[in-house]
């Protein structure tokens, strides 16, 4: 069965007198027992990307893909052209909107652990990228996350108890209890509904802000992927339609270093940029600190002008790092180096807004812990409130007979049979 | 062994004999797969022959079938079933049809293992048993196993064979047999007689079913997790029945099928898919085709309902025994 040439060995080439060749496959710096290392990342100073005219042509700003636009230094000042200049309130608000959310992800991630609720995803590390953005977002632009923008619905001021009410699939969940917990949809919040499915999103969110071009309206749509989610076939047809029609589209690339178990060089980043997937479309690219709220504030803030004066799409790499593990089902410590996290060179997102909104004095210490003291309780007391409306297997669910409205608008008699069925057949069983 | 150490033990025996066979998919090398699949294979095997894909499915199965242009054997993951759906034209267009368009001059002897089918809260996207989109696609088959012992002689099966194989593993039973019922967790393996798992080489030819329990009342015909739920059900109600393992779908056991509802003259039909243009709607037409005058009862189908897999209700959703005892008893009534 085996060929002569061998797949392995490289030998035996036959009278061909040529090296063998190789296969490269990709290998992460660092292991479990490894030292963690992320030295080969090249982080310019704050300040060193030029801002350009929100009109400026893509192949005029290439070097954008291929940097990383900074806002805040070490020393929690700002600098440089892409400075936003928030006034204290929303500076204070966004911090509001990250400890929110770690203290939400905290808590809820409990909750599984607890047996509450079947999964969870936490976004700890990678707040700023929600929240940065949703602040500089319309609040009628439409949203197509994927599954780690929880933040997206808490800067929106979504109610936590609707999100949670989700979360434990009980019978105040607005989607019934049919999607997998953090897959949320929320309409009035310029939310589209979440899909397990990596990446289908990213068209799709190309195709509704080509729709309010097409409309003569003035809103623009975002989404957001993993940089394991760019390999998929899906992020590149929807490249190719933002870049034809010129949509007015916000593409978010989260590149936290990790999907799953593999590392960002199973997508690429060996050999570029994501940001610079950009170049080859036609596309705007920006590289971004991911953990700075306000260069991914200043960012989105420059594609969405852009795009409402009809310039076209932009393409945004965040660069972060997922702390946390994939999921409530992963093990992180089985795959990467247990230190990684505590190195990572960007920081905490909201240790260096904290930082930077006490130098300007506008916030303290004491501050700080009174309000994730209080943040903590509002979650408490969200997450009690939805336990009254039950949790995932302990009976406080919509009705049965819900599982089958909504697979199509009337329900066909193949269905009302099979829901009669059903009924039947839960009563045969005393339940 | 469970079965995802009889499949591990199978990807072990075939990368040892045989060269030419490469693990591929998302997460597979390193960690070795999110269920462990694959686990220690990278360790033992290489990195040219285990190794981690980008999160693209069409990726990860178009370039199989270059490779086994090449000549290599191929076994890509898809991590759930539920993701196999991008990667579906280079499964029907490509993999299916390159024996048949090239006249044989190149072949794709991939083996696609997926997890498949519910009962673990996974949710739509981690739930779905989708083997009746491939029963339906000319040039592929399709392999579901229901036992540890099963699960390794079918994969070296299907290693070996030269036609692209869809291997879907019903990961319910992964760590053990399960009943059925919405409230009990699955058994452990430990000490079931199919888990009685040899570690070296023995295939089970694809397209010979497995008579699980032999009876003379009536026939049920089923796969996967629905084994055990309908082996624990027969049990439960003390009837005679002969519970049919079809092993494989795509090619089917006609005559493993034929004999047995000859022989007993009724016949019941159990898949966890949604039930429209199920594989169920095939076994049924087939049956009634072949069997027809030794019919003492109309043909029965226990099936999931034709929503999406829900969340909260999928206990509701999980064919169980309530609705196969329903079923049984009202063949038996006739
Ligand atoms: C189409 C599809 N294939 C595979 C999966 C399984 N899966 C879920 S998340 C994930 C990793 C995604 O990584 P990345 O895009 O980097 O996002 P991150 O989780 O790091 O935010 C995989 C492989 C899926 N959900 N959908």
């Amino acid at each position: 069965m085996s060929d002569p040439t061998g797949f392995d060995s490289g030998e035996g080439q036959g009278a061909r007198n040529l090296p063998p060749l190789k296969l490269h496959v990709p290998e992460p710096p660092a292991r479990p027992g490894e030292a963690a290392d992320f030295t080969h990342f090249e982080i310019p100073p704050v300040g060193a990307q030029p801002r350009p005219d929100e009109a400026a042509a893509p192949a005029d700003m290439r070097d954008l893909a291929y940097g990383l636009v900074r806002v805040l230094d070490e020393d929690g000042q700002t600098a440089g052209p892409w400075n936003p200049k928030l006034p204290p309130e929303t500076l204070l608000k966004m911090l509001r909107a990250m400890a929110l959310t770690r203290a939400f992800d905290g808590r809820m991630f409990r909750a599984q652990r607890q047996g509450k609720t079947s999964f969870y995803m936490k976004s700890t590390g990678e707040e700023a990228v929600s929240i940065g953005a949703a602040l500089a977002l319309a609040r009628d632009d439409m949203c197509f996350p994927s599954y780690r923008q929880q933040g997206i619905l808490i800067a929106r001021d979504w109610p936590l108890v609707d999100m949670i009410n989700q979360i434990y699939s009980n019978k105040g969940d607005r989607l019934k209890g049919r999607q997998l917990p953090i897959m949320y949809s929320a309409r009035d919040a310029g939310f589209f509904s979440i899909s397990g499915n990596l990446t289908t999103q990213y068209p799709q969110a190309v195709g509704w802000a080509m729709a309010s071009a097409a409309k003569g309206d003035t809103r623009i749509a975002a989404t957001w992927c993993g940089e394991g989610s760019t390999a998929e076939g899906d992020f590149h047809s929807a490249c190719t339609f933002a870049s034809v029609y010129r949509a007015p589209v916000i593409m978010n690339i989260v590149n936290n270093q990790w999907a799953i178990s593999s590392f960002s060089g199973f997508a690429g980043a060996e050999s570029t940029t994501f940001a610079a997937r950009a170049v080859g479309y036609g596309i705007a690219g920006l590289r971004v600190d991911g953990n700075d709220v306000l260069a991914v504030y200043a960012a989105t803030r420059w594609a969405a002008d852009r795009a409402r004066a009809n310039g076209g799409p932009t393409l945004i790499e965040h660069f972060t790092y997922r702390v946390e593990g994939h999921s409530t089902s992963d093990d992180p410590t089985a795959y990467r180096s247990a230190e990684e996290s505590s190195l990572w060179p960007l920081g905490d997102p909201i240790a260096r807004l904290k930082q930077h909104c006490i130098a300007i004095g506008i916030w303290d210490e004491e501050r700080h812990a009174a309000m994730d003291r209080e943040l903590a309780e509002l979650v408490r007391d969200a997450a009690r409130e939805a336990e009254k409306n039950g949790i995932l297997g302990h009976g406080l669910h919509h009705p049965m007979e819900s599982m089958f409205e909504d697979v199509f608008e009337e329900m066909p008699w193949h269905l009302q049979e099979q829901k009669q069925q059903m009924l039947d057949e839960w009563k045969a069983a005393g339940l | 062994m469970n079965m995802i150490q009889a499949i591990n033990s199978a990807l072990d025996v075939m990368m040892d004999r045989d060269p030419d066979v490469v693990v591929m998919g998302e997460d597979v090398g390193y960690f070795g797969g999110v269920f462990r699949a694959t686990a220690g294979l990278q360790q033992k095997y290489g990195k040219n022959r285990v190794f981690d894909t980008p999160i693209t499915e069409c990726g990860i199965i178009g370039v199989a079938v270059g490779m086994g242009a090449y000549g290599l054997r191929p076994v890509p993951e898809i991590q759930f079933a539920d993701y196999i759906y991008p990667a579906l034209d280079q499964l029907v267009s490509e993999a299916a049809r390159l024996r048949y368009r090239s006249a044989g001059e190149f072949i794709s002897p991939m083996t696609v293992r997926s997890p498949f089918g519910g009962g673990i809260f996974g949710g739509q996207t981690h739930s779905q048993s989708p083997e009746g989109i491939f029963t339906h696609v000319s040039g592929v088959k399709t392999v579901i196993p229901s036992t540890p012992y099963d699960a390794k002689g079918l994969l070296i099966a299907a290693i070996e064979d030269n036609d692209p194989t869809i291997f879907f593993e019903p990961k319910r039973i992964y760590n053990g047999p399960f009943d059925g019922h919405y409230d009990t967790p699955a058994k452990s393996w430990a000490g079931h007689p199919d888990a009685q798992v040899p570690t070296g080489y023995y295939r089970i030819p694809l397209g010979k079913a497995r008579t699980a329990r032999a009876g003379g009342a009536l026939t049920i015909l089923c796969y996967g997790t629905m084994v055990h739920v309908v082996e624990n059900t027969v049990a439960a109600m003390g009837v005679d029945a002969e519970i049919v393992d079809l092993r494989t779908l795509v090619p089917l056991d006609i005559e493993a099928i034929e004999e047995s509802v000859r022989k007993t003259g009724r016949c019941l039909i159990v898949h966890e898919a949604t039930r429209t243009s199920g594989f169920g709607a095939e076994l049924l037409a087939q049956v009634q085709e072949r069997c027809f005058y030794y019919l003492e009862a109309p043909i029965e189908r226990v099936t999931g309902f034709d929503t999406p897999y829900p969340h909260s209700l999928e206990w509701a959703y999980f064919p169980g025994p309530v609705r196969i005892r329903e079923a049984i008893t009202k063949i038996m009534k006739d």
